[in-house]
């Protein structure tokens, strides 16, 4: 106990946390009906945290050549001591956090809280939901299988529709005209280096801000968080987190042990796209809409179209705090939330939609 | 000089300075952004020209069946039509260049990504591939199928 207090005194000599202890102590979390909203960002934040563990556990075996890719993931999978749980774990982990992620992003996007002064908050979270969803992407291709394989061929090949810049972003992606091994390496420098790098300085920014501004409250949600008393930041809310995290380490656990990641069939770059072929669910969306999409609408090939349509609406999403002018005076807005029901429903059907069609094949 | 006469030449030397700072900043940033954009951007690979190409066997491709080769860097397809005859196309998707292959069933060809199908002609009579894929010239040599890019 007294080696501890020493400890402290020492710390807080250096580094002045008193006033940042006094603050956490004094913050309070509203309590209102949707207060469970709240504890998905500290979700994310956990299975990040997982992710970064187990993934710097892989890169001890893990080799980035064609050649040896898959066969250093199989050797993990089959030959190192739990091998099999550390790349289950990371692969498993990795759809949870994007899952996380996004009922995160939805549920903020849905309670309007991305109005100033949490814009830059907003912009910073839209900002870590591309790198998270980067991450997966870059991901995927590591082990050099036959899906990855596909999926980074058709994903980069949209990049590469955009116009003017697409035919040079498409090479700086792939590192060539094609997807090769200079592609692997490129993906895994994005996935190990450049994406890590850059999700730490805008996680950093992300949870300062919300220290700042603290969470928001909805207006119809007002008169319930005044009449209820807050929960005490610390230790309450934080108690209540872990619980969260529990929760979702059980859930990780499960699926990792009994539902182990498969590594698929070698890649062949010569070979057919196997039936069935499919991205990873979060990308189903706009995969199912591109196959639906007819070869030609009014006269300009479909998927153009589409993918046009992708990105402005990923544009306008971004600039939600810009457009919806009423979230900067705290006002309702009927067309913000019809809006942003109509964009997540039209997601999640399309997604089901994939899924479905997907098993039946 | 008066007075006055210094302190009006003041401001432009100032900004004469800021300008100076300006430009040699900007230059400086050129001279490292320039360089790191071009280093990002891979080297054109030393792609020979393919000319032609061993596609395959003529044992092996019995009539209504397909199968992929190598082309240059790209994959290519032979299929032999239901009567006998040697084609051969790049097997890209002109979709979102998935590869794509000969469905026996359906006796023409199909692409997996987005259910994409093309006729024996290589033209897409079905699903999302607006454009058709592209043909190449097919060589018979007793047992031998070469395939070469068409002239022209
Ligand atoms: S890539 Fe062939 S149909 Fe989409």
């Amino acid at each position: 106990m007294r080696s501890a207090r020493s400890a402290w005194r020492f710390l807080d000599d250096r580094l002045r946390l008193e006033p940042v202890v006094a603050f956490l102590r004094e913050k309070e979390v509203p309590r209102h009906r949707l207060t469970w909203a709240y504890f998905f960002g500290g979700l994310s934040l956990f299975f990040l945290a997982v992710q970064v563990t187990t993934g710097i556990l892989l890169l001890l075996y893990y080799r980035p050549t064609p050649e040896a890719a898959y066969e250093s993931v199989e050797f993990v999978m089959t030959r190192v001591e739990f091998g099999w749980l550390v790349r289950s774990v990371h692969a498993w982990s990795a759809n949870l956090m994007v899952l996380s992620v996004v009922v995160h992003m939805s549920s903020v996007y849905l309670m309007r809280s991305y109005g100033r002064p949490r814009d830059l908050t907003w912009w910073t979270g839209m900002l870590l939901l591309a790198a998270t969803l980067g991450f997966g992407f870059s991901g995927y291709l590591l082990p050099w299988n036959t899906l990855a394989f596909f999926a980074t061929r058709v994903g980069t090949d949209m990049v590469g529709k955009v116009p003017l810049v697409g035919g040079s972003l498409l090479r700086v992606l792939r590192g060539g005209e094609d997807v090769s091994g200079a592609t692997l390496t490129r993906f895994f420098g994005l996935h190990a280096a450049v994406l890590p790098l850059l999700a730490f300085v805008l996680l950093g920014l992300h949870l300062l801000l919300v220290q700042r501004h603290n969470v928001h409250v909805p207006p119809s949600l007002r008169e319930e968080a005044r009449r209820r008393p807050g929960i005490p930041f610390l230790p309450d809310f934080t108690l209540r987190e872990l619980v969260v995290w529990l929760i979702g380490l059980a859930l990780l656990a499960a699926l990792a042990a009994f539902r182990p990641w498969e590594l698929g069939a070698r890649a062949d770059p010569f070979a057919s796209a196997p039936a069935g072929i499919q991205p990873e669910w979060y990308f189903l969306f706009v995969f199912q809409t591109l196959k639906l999409l007819p070869a030609r609408i009014l006269g300009v090939e479909g998927e153009l179209l589409g993918l046009a349509a992708f990105g402005a609406a990923a544009v306008l999403w971004f600039l939600a705090p810009v457009l919806d002018r009423a979230s900067r005076r705290g006002e309702p807005s009927r067309t913000a939330t019809v809006v942003g029901l109509a964009v997540l429903l039209y997601a999640a059907a399309m997604t089901l939609y994939a899924a479905l069609a997907g098993r039946r094949s | 000089m008066s007075p006055n006469a210094a302190a009006e030449a003041k401001p432009t030397r100032r900004a004469w300075l800021s300008w100076l700072l300006g430009t040699s900043l900007g230059a400086v940033a050129l001279s490292i952004l320039y360089p790191l954009v071009r280093y990002v951007l891979p080297p054109p690979s030393a792609e020979s020209q393919t000319g032609r190409v061993l596609a395959g066997r003529r044992s092996e491709l019995p009539p209504g069946s397909g199968k992929t080769f190598r082309f240059g860097a790209k994959p290519g397809i032979v299929v032999a039509t239901p009567g006998g005859e040697i084609r051969a196309f790049s097997a890209v998707c002109t979709h979102l260049a998935c590869t794509v292959q000969y469905r026996k069933d359906l006796q023409h060809i199909w692409c997996a990504c987005h259910d994409g199908h093309y006729s024996l002609e290589g033209v897409p009579i079905a699903g999302p591939p607006p454009r058709p894929l592209e043909r190449y010239d097919v060589a018979v040599k007793g047992d031998e199928i070469w395939v070469s890019r068409q002239q022209g």
